[in-house]
């Protein structure tokens, strides 16, 4: 079983919603990802999404932009990111990283020694935010041959068509983009989320992460009601970047604990 | 690899070009690019929408654009005979039109009011909002903060026309920023909006749409160059920035045999310094903008910025068919520098008594090393894809005087 698998059969055993922070990698430093990322799992954590900078972040709103931008800035790559998922995994076994990114630098460093060296560094899954099932296929088929689960999203947008080719393609979870927008915007239309949810879920058998726009506890324990769990990424971001470089780490923690408090007072299983 | 294969039938049905093209964007846009596919193959085959698109075409663009013999400049060069197509004496400028009106007609179609754009030099930005207050759409066109800097003249004139031009401070503030803003304006509003791309790049169906409504440019040359050369040229040369112009009178010579098929990229500074935007000649495959496609990049499959003195050459991408026709064979690509484009701006200007784009300048200088190398009956088309009024500032500052 992967480790991504365990981590939401044990949430479900013990009837709890998962929390999925994410992070770029190398922001505000790279001297900090890796304790930032075991802060994150002792603050409640049970899957981390680290972002792979990229110079044209699209799907990204202003806020992961500016990460991405820093990071670069301080010469951070993807073998380097890797890298810092070795280290992480020599104190962390369990806890299953998601790398997300964009498919230029992957392609870069090929598709198959990417894979190997993902493998090899602990990744549990990788999510691609522009390759759509059609367009990756042989990777799709490459990460799940190295016992990788390649993630998709799915959209408002989407149709049901498209929750069957996400299905096929994917595993590990689909992560449900709760608006039409970029990452970080504010506008959540729960209604929307409630009605699509639960058609999703029971189309793709498939756990389903919902994100973009969830900004605190409150938005996280609405949609987490609903879902199987809740990424959290650009008010984390802006917790670093507002936060005295020897802070971020008790910032972060506090903020994510919180968002961990009011997930675990949600009563039941997901609609 | 195929080479030249004829008939000449690409994309496929999903929008790649060989191992090029495609549909590489973020989930949200996925139903909004197959809306646009459908949308676009049932119009493209109507006589309705066809005979407006040629209405509006000849009437308000004021089409067909001619071809012109260059004697004097040929002469000076001495060698081949040198035509241009004069794409730069359309309404607004620049071929940019002859593609925006096609999607606004679309949009239209699809009942979408409000239509989007990104622009570098601001041309394709002027394009849209020209065509947006033809049609009375509500328009948004963003561009890099830098280009808004440089190119004050173009921001009035989309004012003028009733566009929103909004600055992108992100990255490196420049088309390939705009166009990332673009995108996110799209992902945001894709109910109500058409996002109107300005070249021959981005996710399928845009690279086939944007040059079948520019091949009316290759088709024209096709009929004028018998009547005023008396035969089909033996090389046609255009350049190449994402590639829309190129695009437009390459495709119908595509598959006619004996015509050579140039792209000529900015080498700016020089290929050999760096700062240049030559993606197919300098760059690797990779993927960008909803598309694989030749990039300029660093190791890590960062993007690298660009630079030439023409802002509309001045990006890191190109259109996916154009790397298509680099691998195949059927065309070629080479890159001309920022001093010599500027040289045969100047020789335009003094022979020819025509103000060139720099954009356009780049392929001039490309045929001005090529036609002394040929006998005087070998025919070369250049496409004149804008018109140099937008380039005042930038080639008197190289002159050392400011307006």
């Amino acid at each position: 079983m992967s480790r991504i698998e365990s981590a939401f059969q044990r949430l479900s055993e013990s009837g709890r919603r998962g929390l999925i922070p994410f992070i770029t990698a190398g922001d505000p430093s790279a001297e900090l990802t890796v304790p930032l990322m075991h802060a994150l799992v002792r603050s409640g954590a049970d899957i981390l999404e680290l972002g792979v900078p990229f110079s044209d972040p699209m799907a990204d709103g202003p806020t992961i932009q500016r990460a991405s931008e820093r990071a670069l800035a301080q010469g951070m790559t993807l073998r380097k990111v890797l890298e810092l998922v070795s280290t992480f995994r020599r104190d962390d076994a369990d806890t299953p990283v998601v790398l997300m990114g964009y498919a230029n630098p992957i392609e870069a460093m090929g598709l198959a020694a990417f894979t190997e060296a993902a493998r090899a560094a602990g990744v549990d899954g990788v999510l691609v935010v522009d390759y759509p099932p059609e367009e990756c296929r042989d990777f799709a088929a490459a990460l799940t041959g190295a016992g990788l689960d390649p993630i998709f999203l799915l959209a408002p947008t989407s149709t049901e068509q498209r929750f069957d080719d996400v299905a096929e393609a994917g595993s590990g979870y689909i992560y449900y983009v709760s608006l039409k927008g970029v990452t970080g915007a504010r506008t959540l239309d729960f209604d929307e989320i409630a009605a699509r949810i639960p058609l999703i879920r029971a189309r793709v058998g498939m756990p389903v992460a919902v994100g973009f726009g969830i900004r605190d506890a409150e938005s996280a324990q609405r949609i987490g009601a609903l879902a199987d769990a809740v990424v959290i990424g650009s008010r984390i971001i802006e917790e670093i970047e507002n936060s005295p470089r020897d802070r971020v780490l008790a910032n972060v923690s506090e903020f994510i604990a919180g968002v961990r408090d009011a997930l675990d007072r949600i009563q039941g299983a997901p609609q | 690899m195929r080479t030249n294969e004829l008939p000449y039938s690409f994309p496929d049905d999903r929008g790649h070009f060989g191992p090029y093209g495609g549909v590489f964007v973020s989930e949200t846009l996925i139903p909004a690019l197959e809306e646009l596919r459908a949308a676009y193959a049932a119009s493209c085959k109507d006589p309705e929408f066809i005979a407006e698109f040629e209405y509006e075409l000849k009437h308000y663009v004021g089409r067909p654009s001619p071809v012109y013999y260059a004697k004097r400049w040929s002469e000076t060069l001495g060698g081949a005979r040198i035509y241009l197509k004069r794409e730069d004496l359309n309404h607004t400028g620049a071929h940019k039109v002859n593609n925006c009106i096609g999607q606004a007609m679309l949009a239209r179609r699809m009942g979408k009011r409000r239509v989007i754009a990104e622009t570098g030099a601001g041309q394709h930005g002027v394009a849209t909002a020209t065509v947006a207050a033809r049609y009375g759409m509500e328009c948004v066109v963003y561009m890099g903060s830098e280009d808004v800097k440089r190119q004050a003249a173009n921001v009035y004139r989309m004012k003028l026309l009733g566009a929103n031009v909004v600055p992108v401070e992100s990255g490196s503030k420049t088309l390939k920023d705009a166009l990332n803003e673009a995108m996110r304006d799209w992902v945001t509003n894709v109910e109500s909006t058409f996002y109107i791309i300005g070249t021959v790049a981005g996710p399928h169906p845009y690279p086939m749409m944007v040059r079948d409504f520019q091949s009316v440019i290759g088709r024209e040359c096709l009929e004028q160059m018998p009547e005023l050369a008396g035969r089909q040229p033996d090389c046609v040369i255009a350049c190449v920035g994402g590639g829309s112009n190129a695009i437009g009178i390459f495709h119908p010579y595509i598959d006619v045999p004996g015509v050579r098929l140039i792209g000529v990229e900015a080498a700016g500074e020089g290929l050999a310094t760096g700062h240049h935007a030559a993606s197919l000649t300098a760059g690797r495959p990779g993927v960008l903008h909803g598309n694989r496609t030749y990039l300029l990049q660093n190791e890590d499959g960062q993007i690298i910025e660009t630079h030439s003195i023409s802002a509309g050459l001045d990006y890191p991408g190109v259109g996916p068919e154009h790397a298509w026709l680099k691998d195949s064979g059927r065309a070629e690509y080479v890159g001309i520098a920022d001093a010599e484009a500027l040289q045969a701006f100047h020789d335009c200007c003094r022979l020819e008594g025509i103000i060139p784009a720099l954009e356009s300048a780049h392929a001039l200088a490309h045929a001005a090393k090529l036609a002394p190398t040929m006998s005087a009956d070998a025919i070369l088309l250049v496409n004149l894809s804008g018109r140099g009024d937008k380039d005042m500032h930038t080639v008197a500052e190289r002159s050392g005087l400011r307006f």
